[in-house]
């Protein structure tokens, strides 16, 4: 594997001495995201997501399978996630970075009950709905942890899967011409909020792939638009005061709402 | 522009007259010749200049040139020099003796992580590039060399490259309202230093920002950057 490229001590150095004075290198704001875009469609279950430069396509798909023994009337959900040298040189095989991402959208997604996976039972035992979702990351430039999530939860909640009609021991699958595909029921939103930080009070919202590279530590709130708490994730770094934490999520609450109805947009964008 | 020819990798250019008179063809980036045909390698828009050939595309990938500037960092040192990542698919060498006034006994120590600013002097498809960080003809540093301070940025190849030729228009504008240091590598890095953090970020914005501006457009965007 080909270690990714660190950034040039003329890059970090600036970066922190602009920090310093309260400037970010892209001209944002310490709390400003960047511009975020989500596009759903053409097909059922796809969305896309630019976040600045940062890239993320994912896509939902579904298939019948047999339900795992111990669950027996609840469908299943899968993740994965893809992160090649398409997004960045340098990153080659399967990084660490990748995993995390992919276990920490599994994470939000699964453990938070987000979609009812008991709606995606046909014949308890015998037949359920697999649910896979792809996350291909296409550019990165920073934080693909939010990306994902927002990609993530814009694809399920675009999905259609076809309806389905169950006479006593035999499940009919209708085609999408013969009756309208459903869509999965999904119970909330959860959307990761990022910060970096650089020591001290310094703390960026939404860190770009140099923040990143340079940032001390890192630190990812999960929320959701009843303003409930789904997940937390830092992994290692400087450690954070409470004060830090409580703030990070007074920011974050106020993004998720903005982000919340973004992808409302889109999903109405795409069904007009 | 009436007649614009955008090819695509493996087109055959038509070269039209100048080729048939037995005339010395030179072909610039994005061309290549196979026996009697030329044709395209890359994505873009074909331009001609007298005998003078090239295609203009925009890419992220950057595929090293002999004597195009390159904005580079250094990764390594090794015996015999630097090993500098200037982008490309291999990293390039940079030797210990390749810049201005340069001896066995004085010569220059780069720290890993440095940012240097050198030309291009090997680059073919067998051997790993190598930069200089002087003219080697003139032994004069001609404004190569590390770059110290300031901020460097990413943008396109297309980018760069427009920012490197005929007078850009973005840094006109910037240029005649603050002063300011730039560096352009056409490998799709910029280096910027300006008076203080604020004016660095304000002109790599302004670069950043004009890459799909015309003339006018960049000097509006430059003020409206400039009035905040």
């Amino acid at each position: 594997m080909v270690a990714e490229i660190e950034p040039s001590n003329v890059e970090s150095a600036f970066l922190l001495q602009a920090l310093g004075k309260g400037i970010r290198v892209d001209g944002r704001g310490i709390h400003d995201y960047r511009r975020l875009r989500i596009s759903c469609g053409p097909a059922a279950g796809m969305a896309e997501v630019h976040l600045g430069q940062t890239r993320v396509l994912a896509r939902v798909s579904c298939e019948v399978t047999r339900p795992f023994p111990d669950r027996a009337t609840e469908g299943i959900v899968q993740f994965s996630a893809e992160l090649s040298s398409l997004a960045a040189p340098g990153l080659e095989g399967k990084t660490a970075q990748e995993v995390a991402i992919a276990r920490m959208v599994e994470r939000v997604i699964r453990q938070s009950r987000a979609v009812d996976t008991e709606a995606l039972c046909i014949l308890a035992g015998e037949k359920v709905w697999l649910v896979r979702l792809d996350l291909h990351f296409l550019d990165h430039d920073g934080n693909l942890m939010d990306a994902a999530s927002i990609a993530a939860i814009a694809a399920l909640k675009h999905f259609r899967r076809p309806d389905v009609t169950v006479d006593g021991e035999n499940a009919i699958i209708h085609s999408v011409r013969e009756r309208n595909p459903v869509p999965l029921s999904i119970h909330h939103t959860p959307i990761c909020v990022s910060f970096g930080f650089f020591g001290g009070d310094l703390v960026v919202l939404d860190p770009s792939l140099l923040e990143e590279q340079t940032q001390q530590s890192s630190f990812t709130v999960t929320l959701n638009a009843h303003r409930e708490i789904c997940a937390l994730n830092k992994a290692g770094g400087a450690p954070l005061s409470p004060k830090q934490i409580q703030r990070c999520i007074q920011i974050a609450l106020v993004k998720v709402d903005e982000v919340n109805e973004k992808i409302q947009d889109a999903l109405k964008a795409s069904t007009a | 522009m009436a007649d614009v020819k955008v090819v695509l990798p493996g087109d055959v250019v038509d070269t039209g007259a100048a080729a048939q008179e037995g005339a010395v063809l030179r072909l610039g980036p994005g061309l290549v010749q196979a026996s009697e045909r030329t044709s395209a390698a890359v994505a873009g828009v074909l331009h001609s200049d007298g005998d003078v050939w090239w295609v203009a595309g925009n890419r992220r990938r950057y595929v090293p040139a002999e004597g195009e500037p390159v904005v580079g960092v250094v990764v390594a040192r090794h015996g015999e020099g630097y090993r500098v990542d200037i982008g490309s698919a291999h990293d390039a060498l940079l030797p210990l003796l390749a810049f201005e006034g340069a001896t066995k006994r004085n010569k220059p120590s780069l720290a890993v992580g440095t940012v240097v600013y050198g030309r291009v002097v090997v680059a073919n498809s067998f051997m790993d590039p190598e930069i200089e960080c002087y003219n080697s003809h003139t032994g004069k540093s001609e404004g190569y060399g590390e770059l110290t301070g300031g901020f460097m940025f990413k943008c396109s190849l297309g980018l760069a490259r427009r920012l490197i030729g005929s007078k850009a228009p973005v840094l006109a504008a910037l240029g005649s309202d603050l002063p300011f240091e730039v560096a352009i590598g056409v490998n799709g890095r910029v280096w910027v230093s300006a008076e203080g953090p604020e004016k660095t970020v304000l002109v790599a914005n302004a670069i950043r920002n004009s890459e799909y501006l015309d003339a006018k457009q960049c000097r509006q965007m430059v003020k409206e950057l400039l009035d905040r």
